[in-house]
């Protein structure tokens, strides 16, 4: 996201100013000891953090992590300690970045579109079976009564327990429960205090009564179970009624003797159906890419976002770059006073955060406070963001003010850059004005303008600020069975699928998200081939 | 008659451009100056004028305005900085440098980039949240954690861009110099850098407001209302009550688009040549 906001060219022909001759021979080498004071000390840096980070990660046991530092500390040092590699040293610096935050993250997202990772199926399938075992635990019939001290601590609660033989036991929701020496006893025996900790008074417990009937506080020994309260002063022994069978790999209720079977799609489920949830993920092959074609609930919405997406982008540039250039032609005479005032003004729209004047422009149009309706129409009451086609207009029209400086500050500079004699010769021949400018002006525009067209284009396919700030992507399609409204564009459709208020599908999101790479990606592939902008790389 | 003709079109359509234009920033400039602070209040344009909006933007201690513009300038200002010296030191190695893979690393950055950084958001979060035991610094809810984010994006479109300008410097400066005794790094930072710094404005002030108009991944870094930059934080306090917190939202968006506008009248003559550059080739 950190490129440019507007797309731009890409290939340059303007001469710097100010060329400069270079400085002396004895001021270069003055300012290559500093120089090499500057690298050395930062070599020294990334050195001293990546071998703590080395060691950070080993003790994490995260060896994934541990293998890509080693590797990409030996990579700097060979670098930059070595002489051979000159233009490595330029490109490792934002390669590093590249890799890290551009390169795992598509690629992580890559594999993510071929599992079922969502709401339900977060996590590796030990800690869902971890999770299911201990969220279905009992109270252990006729177990003893553990004696009980509520404790705090960082906001966060402990349970001080002395068990019916009198030994005394600390743990919380996230440590297990260990024995500890230094407790304070009352004259029944009871542990009621420990130095560090803070001992929940009564009322302290009727304040968090909710909190301290949820807490769960297992076991050191797993299979154990847990303490739970119901009164904050005795404890008692939960235990799970389920078991998981490693080698048949099911879970058994071992009251009721019914079995749960991995049923491969990342659910432990019984005969009549009933799963247990949560689940874990898996893999589901491209499950996630035919979705999009053969599930009728998904197929219908995707196709009128896919198309939507499409017109706008499309639409974006047809009128921002008509109005740019209409602009660029009107203003772009030597003979008008104040060109400069009109640029400087022309560009403010251009220069105010985009996703301010997205915010500003949905209170415009606001149906019942807005200025449009209650100023401009005299109180009308035209639904101009609730209404699926006005809402598409006003999304057109918006993007129109965000978009229209830019195409009239490129078609200027394209406009004069055009050869005047070019123009004398038309002129000569007895073209007109108009045909001067639709015959050779215009091609020559269009030839010059063509890779920021298609930049724009790509820019607008995506435009996720303008679609989440003005309209949310609403309004809402209340007849589809998914979160879709008729301004959604493919990114925020996915955003919604992902992140979106119920049932998150972020393995399917992912395999969307591939598609508009590829869509993107090929479109911007094509199109360059065929402008040949690529073609002084050599 | 003729006045019409010549000039005085040109000036009806530039005028009633600018009524376009200009519109809604007038819209906004009154609605922060109108005391009712209400959408349907601020109507009436420039009708009353008082400052209580935005003595009500920086007391709210719900609402750290202040931290947000701060945070969203020093981001979005060290985003812009690393955007340019990464992109910069790349270009060079492309332009100045014949190596193996070249063409197609140039044509892979541009490739890689193509895919949203906002849809890999899942990834990040698991991304900084693993980073968060190894480096708390760069972890889940900081704000150096997010430069780094956004800098993954440093080399791309902005890398080719400069590529092309670096191309346009006549290899002789670099021969020369290097005869004079100059190594590759004072080539490159003490001549190279200062030939090119219209190029450099342009892309460092484009990357400064697209980290500012970044909202997605911003959100799921920075947790921490005193953290939060003003994408986020203005879009959720606009977000719960759109209407009535109207005219404090439109001082905050005043006041937040005053240095991007600031910077781009300053920078105006290098945009419009950095922008046409790329384009405009005889």
């Amino acid at each position: 996201m950190s490129t440019a906001t507007r797309p731009e060219g890409n290939d340059t022909t303007a001469a710097p100013s100010g060329r400069r001759e270079p400085g002396p021979g004895p001021r270069l080498t003055r300012s290559g000891t500093v120089g090499l004071l500057v690298k050395l000390s930062a070599l020294a840096v990334v050195n001293a953090l990546g071998v703590y980070g080395l060691i950070a990660l080993f003790a994490n046991a995260s060896w994934l992590g541990f293998a890509a530092m080693g590797v990409g500390l030996v990579v700097v040092d060979y670098v930059y300690f070595g002489k051979r590699a000159v233009a490595a040293k330029y490109l490792v610096p934002g390669l590093v970045f590249l890799l890290v935050y551009q390169v795992y993250v598509v690629l992580y997202t890559g594999v993510s579109a071929f599992t079922n990772y969502g709401d339900g199926h977060n996590n590796t399938k030990a800690t869902a079976i971890a999770t299911i075992l201990s969220s279905n635990e009992d109270r252990v019939p006729d177990s003893p009564a553990y004696r009980l001290s509520v404790l705090s601590k960082d906001a966060t609660l402990y349970f001080l327990v002395t068990d019916p033989a009198g030994k005394v036991s600390l743990g919380s929701a996230k440590q297990p429960l260990h024995p500890v020496g230094d407790a304070v006893k009352d004259s029944s025996g009871k542990a009621v205090s420990l130095p560090g900790y803070r001992t929940l008074s009564f009322t302290d417990l009727l304040a968090q009564q909710q909190k301290v009937t949820n807490l769960r506080v297992p076991f050191a020994q797993t299979g154990a179970g847990s303490l739970r309260t119901t009164d904050g002063s005795n404890a008692y022994v939960y235990r799970s009624t389920l078991r998981f069978d490693k080698a048949r790999n099911e879970i058994v209720d071992t009251s009721t003797g019914q079995t749960y079977r991995d049923n491969g799609r990342g659910y432990f489920v019984d005969a009549s159906g009933n799963t247990l949830e949560p689940g874990w993920q898996v893999f589901v092959g491209f499950e996630n890419f035919t979705k999009i074609l053969t599930d009728p609930n998904i197929r219908g919405p995707f196709a009128a976002v896919l198309t939507w997406t499409f017109a706008l982008a499309g639409l974006s540039v047809l009128t921002t770059f008509a109005m740019g250039l209409l602009l660029a032609v009107a203003l772009n005479d030597e003979r008008m006073r104040g060109r400069r005032v009109y640029r400087s003004l022309l560009l403010m729209p251009y220069a105010v955060p985009a996703f301010m004047s997205a915010l500003v422009w949905a209170g415009l149009f606001n149906t019942d406070f807005g200025f449009i309706n209650a100023v401009l129409l005299h109180g009308a009451a035209i639904p101009w963001l609730s209404d699926p086609w006005l809402a598409r207009f006003a999304v057109i029209f918006v993007n129109l003010w965000l978009g229209f400086p830019y195409m009239f500050l490129v078609s200027t500079g394209a406009l004069q850059s055009i050869p005047t004699d070019i123009i004398e010769a038309a002129r000569v021949d007895g073209a007109s004005a108009w045909r001067i400018f639709a015959s050779v002006k215009l091609p020559l525009l269009l030839v010059s303008l063509a890779p920021l067209l298609i930049s724009s284009f790509a820019f607008n396919f995506n435009n996720f600020n303008l679609i989440y700030m003005l309209t949310g992507g609403g309004p809402k399609d209340l007849s589809a069975k998914v979160d879709v409204g008729a301004t959604d564009i493919l990114i925020s459709f996915v955003y919604k699928i992902a992140f979106g208020g119920q049932d998150r599908q972020y393995g399917f999101a992912s395999a969307v998200s591939i598609l508009i790479f590829i869509i993107i990606a090929s479109i911007s592939a094509i199109s360059f081939r065929r402008t040949r902008t690529l073609e002084e790389l050599n | 008659m003729t006045w019409l003709r010549s000039t005085g079109w040109r000036h009806l359509i530039g005028l009633a451009t600018l009524v376009f234009a200009l519109f809604p920033i007038l819209f906004v400039i009154s609605a922060s100056l109108n005391p009712s602070g209400t959408l349907v209040g601020s109507n009436s344009l420039f009708s009353q004028l008082t400052l209580a909006n935005y003595r009500n933007l920086l007391d709210d201690p719900m609402h750290p305005y202040a931290k947000w513009f701060l945070n969203t300038m020093v981001i979005g200002g060290l985003t812009a900085v690393g955007t340019v010296f990464l992109g910069a030191c790349a270009a060079y190695a492309f332009s100045r440098f014949r190596f193996r893979g070249r063409r197609t690393g140039l044509l892979t950055l541009l490739l890689v980039q193509m895919f949203p950084q906002l849809l890999a958001y899942v990834a990040i979060f698991l991304l900084l949240l693993s980073l968060k035991d190894v480096f708390p610094v760069l972890g889940l809810g900081s704000r150096l954690g997010l430069v780094m984010v956004y800098l993954g994006g440093a080399l791309g479109v902005n890398t080719y861009l400069m590529y092309g300008f670096f191309n346009t410097v006549p290899r002789e400066i670099d021969e020369s110099a290097k005869i004079d005794g100059a190594s590759h790094a004072q080539i490159f930072f003490g001549i190279i850098l200062r030939l090119v710094a219209p190029i450099l404005a342009v892309i460092g002030l484009l990357s400064f407001v697209a980290t500012i108009n970044e909202f997605v991944i911003a959100s799921v870094v920075l947790v921490d209302p005193d953290k939060q930059t003003l994408a986020v934080g203005m879009y959720q306090f606009v977000s719960q009550q759109f209407s009535e917190h109207w005219g404090v939202f439109a001082a905050g968006a005043f006041l937040g688009a005053v240095p991007v506008v600031l910077l781009f009248q300053f920078l105006q003559r290098y945009i419009v040549g950095g922008l046409t550059a790329g384009a405009v080739k005889g």
